[in-house]
């Protein structure tokens, strides 16, 4: 049963480790800041949420997967707090986004 | 597993560490170093679990509380050009 549990905790840390790669990949091939912020977003919500539940399959049900829970909350609730703020201020500083033309 | 998972983290700190250097825009390079700070709270956390020494976790718990301040700090110089100016005057929020 154990072996088994192992097994898929593994398995979501390293889905959790690709996804955080792949968001990074999009950072690299997009367009647009702000098109890069919204890909950057993949790495803060399933990349965290993988890594750490698969965590805390691997920990069990202790103090320390109430601290992961709590590394969780936190990263959860301040890093949107952060790209919004981020993309507010890009928009004050003169970045415009990259809207598709019209054809006249 | 761990060692793969650190690999591949270790890997993407790399490659966001690049990001932030070839940037274009401050916005891009501030946007890289906030991948950063939030790749590097998984790194402590996958490292205390390698390391079988879990109390690692209080320092990522304080190292996402850190960078959170960090962004919004560097964010606000770079939009009112100073750190202690009141945003109350453009009835404007700082977030």
């Amino acid at each position: 049963m154990s072996s088994v549990i192992n097994i898929l905790s593994g398995v979501l840390i390293i889905t959790g480790a690709l996804a955080i790669i792949i968001g990074l990949l999009g950072v690299f091939r997009m367009p647009d800041f702000f098109t890069r912020l919204h890909a950057a977003s993949v790495i803060d919500t399933m990349g965290t949420m993988l890594i750490i539940v698969g965590l805390m399959l691997y920990s069990g049900f202790n103090l320390v997967s109430v601290k992961l829970l709590l590394v969780m909350i936190f990263i959860l609730i301040t890093t949107p707090a952060a790209a919004q703020a981020l993309a507010k201020s890009a928009l004050h500083g003169g970045l415009k986004p990259a809207l598709k033309e019209k054809k006249s | 597993m761990f060692e793969v998972a650190t690999y591949m983290i270790l890997f993407a700190m790399l490659l966001s560490l690049i990001s932030a250097i070839i940037g274009e825009t401050v916005y891009d390079k501030i946007l890289a170093v906030n991948i950063f700070g939030t790749i590097t709270v998984l790194f402590i956390a996958l490292f205390g679990f390698l390391t079988e020494r879990p109390e690692f976790l209080d320092i990522a718990l304080v190292y996402a509380l850190i960078n959170f301040i960090a962004t919004i700090a560097i964010l606000k110089f770079f939009e009112y050009g100073d750190m202690g100016r009141s945003s109350h005057i453009n009835e404007e929020s700082d977030i």
